[in-house]
């Protein structure tokens, strides 16, 4: 495989709704920023990848608009997924692995605040035998949760995940949820949906996020420690919810196998939107007790639909890139209960 | 071109019609899928990957439908991602597999687009208006039409063309069995005598709303080698530009030039009205077909019109185009720019049966979309690049 880097990373904060701003008014800055930071050149890039969803805004081609962040003219090599901005990521890693382009910009954004989220996202259900019966999104988490507390855990795991990432999240001036907050104050919170509290469950947000790749040389030349792609891999399981096992991730794992996740992983960027999460996908991951798990806060403390599997990649390739992390794994989720599953091993060694 | 050699073993399409009220979402993006997989002459378990392409999610009411599809389409356990680039994106879907082919990731990739609309209402999906944006309100004819009166007026082109086309293209979906319409009846007068649409579209010269889906295995150099028939990927190539702004041309975007011209010189070909054998370009609405001849350098600007007035782009000229019938006679959005590149696999295979051109060895896939700013390409021939 080809040498790839990330070398740049920016986000827009992340806000419970952007009243006066537009998905372009939302981006332009973050694109600017994330290519300013990586020292190439706009005109220079060689591919631009982006991820948006449509039903966020309620209108067809999202991601028409979110073009004219980028400067698209002269015109550029580009596509879009209808996807979190990880995948965009990974197919610009794939076009990188052609050998003839050395750059690719990837952005992604989401405005939830448009409508409302939980009952939007019942439309990404099976259309026949499932969406009809309107399960919103906290609530398939929460079946989710509880086949996880059966499987031996416990709600105060659940709290301890949301009590540390808030208390992480104070650390990042782009988080929208923080504090700090102790365990046992938590667990005297009314459930939302049992067995989840509102502290399992993620903010809803507005935002964007951008990353800049480059490859081999390149990415040596613009970048003092770029956080080099060791490994990306993703998969998806079965969509219906009564063929899996929702207490596990079997997905993250194989996905993780592939990628190379190993026992040098110092930091991890976990995009778990529901507390539980965290520790399915630990285990999937076979992360250590000595793993920094989402010193961001994660999407615990800052969820934008469509960027916060991006915005994973970012943290973890940001800490890298400044020397905080040696080896860093960051993963993005998307479909109901950690359906599918992308997993990416960042390093600032040089090639073994 | 670089990277890792690609061809096509596999193409699947299912019958384009109204609507396929027999099957589901999901059983109808199966049924090419598994056409697709038998003329591969492999199995789910021979795929590595899965690429799936659609336009927008509110043509259905689905959101990110291949979520839900991922079951059928045998993709547990093992990659999956959804490409989403407007009227482009069969196209764009078909490269997305192929770049995963040629930057040696995979090596056997199933791609699918699809669309269903007999589940909703493209023309309202179409037009929703938006804050601070000009609403169309007329789905895609209403946008179209003033760029085809602009084009009409730049060429001096005669009013009959676009009628030229729509007889044409639907001559030739009689001889596929698969396309939407079948008139038989159709004659320069029943064009004419059509309604107009959107002044200068006519109602024949507009393209249909389909239910359908096309599939396609695609599979690395050693693949290639053990099929009978491959269709060899000899150039890809994608451009995009903004919707709007001062002075851009969207009668004859830059985008299309630019995307061809990185085409051409990936695939060695200076005189495409000479080196290409058949193209199957995405004419939705008549006046395209003109107007993409100059564009992908086939003819001077302001001459396109000629190739259709002189019957070369007929079935039987020196450059057929769309001898499937085109967008014109099936049209399941988010598939139309597969089928039109699994159209062009189809020719250089020499499996395009009935609608088939003697001896082709090259030809040509073309997709646009948006507000005409996205575009992607392939050429494929028979011998091995």
């Amino acid at each position: 495989m080809r040498e790839v880097a990330v070398v740049s990373f920016a986000q827009s904060a992340s806000v419970r709704a952007e009243d006066t701003r537009n998905e372009v008014e939302i981006l332009m800055p973050v694109v600017h920023e994330a290519i300013e930071r990586s020292g190439i050149g706009r005109k220079e890039i060689g591919f631009t990848m982006s991820g948006s969803c449509d039903y966020l805004a309620g209108a067809p081609f999202a991601f028409v608009s979110g073009l004219d962040a980028v400067g698209a003219w002269p015109p550029i090599r580009e596509s879009h997924v209808e996807m979190d901005g990880a995948w965009a990521m990974y197919e610009a890693w794939v076009r990188l692995q052609h050998g003839d382009i050395d750059s690719a910009l990837v952005y992604a954004f989401g405005k939830s605040s448009l409508g409302d989220l939980p009952d939007v996202l019942v439309l990404q259900l099976d259309p026949y035998y499932v969406a009809p019966l309107w399960p919103d999104a906290v609530s398939i988490a929460a079946l989710q949760a509880r086949a996880w507390l059966d499987a031996g855990h416990t709600e105060e795991e659940m709290a301890g995940v949301a009590a540390r990432s808030r208390k992480a999240a104070m650390a990042n001036p782009m988080a929208q949820v923080k504090g700090d907050h102790a365990v046992s104050d938590l667990m005297r919170e009314p459930y939302l949906v049992s067995p989840l509290r509102r502290h399992d469950c993620p903010p809803i947000s507005d935002g964007a996020a951008a990353v800049v790749l480059a490859a081999g040389d390149l990415a040596r030349r613009v970048c003092e420690r770029p956080a080099w792609i060791r490994g990306i891999d993703h998969r998806i399981e079965a969509h219906s919810l009564g063929v899996r096992d929702l207490a596990t991730s079997a997905s993250t794992r194989l996905a993780a196998e592939r990628a190379g996740v190993d026992g040098a992983i110092d930091v991890a960027e976990l995009h778990a939107p529901f507390s539980h999460q965290e520790p399915i996908l630990r285990e999937a991951l076979g992360l250590g007790d000595g793993v920094d798990v989402n010193p961001s806060g994660g999407a615990l403390s800052a969820n934008v639909m469509m960027a916060a599997g991006l915005t994973r990649v970012g943290e973890a390739a940001e800490r890298v890139i400044d020397g905080r992390a040696g080896r860093a794994v960051a993963h993005a989720t998307s479909g109901p209960c950690l359906q599918q599953n992308l997993v990416c091993v960042l390093d600032g060694g040089v090639a073994a | 071109m670089s990277g890792e050699l690609c061809a096509v073993v596999g193409v699947g399409q299912t019958k384009y019609t109204s609507a396929r009220n027999d099957v589901s979402i999901a059983g109808l993006c199966r049924e090419a899928a598994l056409r697709a997989l038998d003329d591969a002459e492999m199995t789910w378990r021979d795929i590595d990957a899965v690429v799936i392409g659609k336009a927008p999610d509110m043509f259905e009411g689905v959101m990110m439908p291949e979520l839900y599809l991922a079951d059928a389409l045998g993709c547990a356990g093992k990659p999956m991602f959804r490409v989403h680039t407007a009227g482009s994106v069969g196209g764009s879907t078909a490269l997305a597999a192929a770049s995963l082919v040629q930057g040696n990731v995979h090596e056997r990739v199933l791609t699918v687009a699809f669309e269903k609309q007999s589940e909703s209402d493209a023309m309202w999906a179409l037009s929703r208006p938006l804050p601070f944006a000009p609403p169309t309100l007329a789905g895609a004819g209403g946008y179209f039409a003033p760029l085809i009166r602009a084009y009409i007026r730049r060429s001096g082109a005669p009013d009959h063309i676009g009628i030229l086309v729509g007889v044409k293209d639907r001559e030739n979906a009689l001889r596929n069995p698969l396309a939407h319409l079948h008139i038989t009846d159709i004659s320069f007068e029943k064009v004419a005598e059509s309604p107009m649409l959107w002044d200068p579209i006519r109602y024949l010269e507009t393209c249909p709303s389909s239910d359908g889906a096309c599939a396609m295995v695609l599979t690395n150099e050693a693949g290639g080698d053990r099929a009978a028939a491959p269709a060899w990927v000899h150039g890809t190539a994608m451009r995009s530009e903004p919707t709007m702004f001062a002075g851009r041309d969207a009668v004859n975007p830059r985008a299309g030039k630019d995307c061809v011209a990185d085409l051409y010189a990936q695939a060695g070909i200076s005189d495409p009205r000479r080196q290409i054998d058949a193209a199957e370009i995405y004419v939705p609405f008549s006046w395209y077909e003109p107007m993409w001849m100059e564009n992908l350098g086939f003819a001077p600007d302001g001459e396109g019109w000629k190739m259709t007035d002189d019957g070369s782009t007929s079935f039987t000229g020196d450059l057929p185009v769309n001898c499937s019938g085109g967008v014109l006679s099936s049209n399941p959005i988010g598939a139309s720019g597969m089928i039109r590149f699994a159209e062009a696999a189809l020719q250089v295979r020499g499996m395009a049966g009935e609608h088939q051109v003697d001896g082709a060895r090259t030809a040509l896939g073309h997709a646009y979309g948006g507000g005409s700013q996205f575009f992607s390409m392939w050429i494929v021939g028979r011998a091995k690049p």
